[in-house]
């Protein structure tokens, strides 16, 4: 099914996240990260860091729940495939800290006869004392069903 | 660790080696909240179309950013970071899982704001099964002094 082009420029509700200590850890065991730096609260001090620092793609998906916006726009998250992601990050996230994310849809297209469908989203990511954290970008590439319209 | 003063184009940075296992990418799915069941349920991945099970691509981009924060040694000193995912993971399941070779080079070195630092431009190369899996795969460092 054709996403609505429409929702192009939709400000998305914003989400404000607690970084918790318990999920940083938990996502450095998920990808493997040995550095103490992001499991340990003394080996992170003594680097220098006020609290666990944020892996560089930890923010992604931060606050998006299942999904939940994307089966809203009537898309199966089994075709739901990532095609691009920036980050542009303005300083590291800290455990601690209290995220608000600001999605955006900035772009809807297809390619191949309407077989791809793109959906472009930007998230800002500010602490709640309004400093700026990162901007992110991602693709998602809709794959609509053969012989679908 | 580096001298990084004399960081130049065309420095390697150390490879890293990964086995990804189906036990990888159900930990992946409940540290990120991405329980899309592309990549955790066979029958799923058959049904859309997919070779198989698939590997999230942001765990296949954490891999790689690794590479990166483990050789700058500081997460706070990575300034961008971007990737397009140009072709599955397939992770199957068994204990040997899917291995994925991952690569960076210095594709650039410039001066920048603040207090002249060095940025470098890392370029990544992440590879599956002999091919790239990753494109455009760069992120931005401020070097140590």
């Amino acid at each position: 099914m054709a996403i609505d082009p429409a929702v192009v420029g939709t400000a998305q509700p914003a989400v404000t996240v607690d970084v918790e200590p318990g999920r940083l850890r938990a996502f450095a065991h998920a990808i493997g990260e040995t550095d103490p730096v992001y499991t340990d609260l003394e080996a992170a001090r003594t680097a220098g860091h006020p609290d666990l620092p944020v892996p560089p793609t930890f923010l992604f998906g931060l606050g998006a729940g299942d999904f939940a916006w994307l089966t809203g726009l009537g898309v199966d998250l089994r075709r739901v495939l990532h095609g691009e992601q920036h980050f542009t990050y303005h300083q590291v996230a800290h455990a601690g800290d209290t995220l608000t994310l600001t999605p955006r849809i900035v772009d809807v297209f297809s390619k191949r006869a309407g077989s791809l469908q793109f959906l472009i989203r930007e998230i800002a990511v500010r602490r709640d004392d309004g400093s700026p954290i990162a901007d992110l970008r991602e693709t998602l590439i809709v794959r609509e069903p053969a012989g679908a319209s | 660790m580096p001298a990084w003063s004399a960081i130049a184009k065309g420095d390697e940075l150390p490879p890293l080696e990964l086995r990804l296992t189906r036990a990888d990418l159900v930990r992946y799915a409940g540290a990120s909240g991405d329980f899309n069941p592309i990549h955790w349920s066979d029958r799923t991945a058959a049904a859309v179309g997919l070779p198989g099970v698939i590997a999230h691509g942001m765990l296949t981009m954490a891999l790689a950013g690794r590479l990166v924060t483990r050789w700058v040694g500081d997460p706070a000193a990575v300034r961008s970071y971007a990737v397009r995912f140009t072709r599955p993971v397939v992770v199957p399941d068994d204990d040997a899982g899917a291995l994925l070779e991952l690569s960076g080079k210095v594709g650039d070195v410039r001066e920048a704001e603040p207090d002249s630092c060095r940025v470098a431009t890392i370029d990544i190369t992440a590879r599956f099964a002999g091919k790239t899996v990753l494109g455009r795969a760069a992120a931005e460092v401020v070097l140590p002094e």
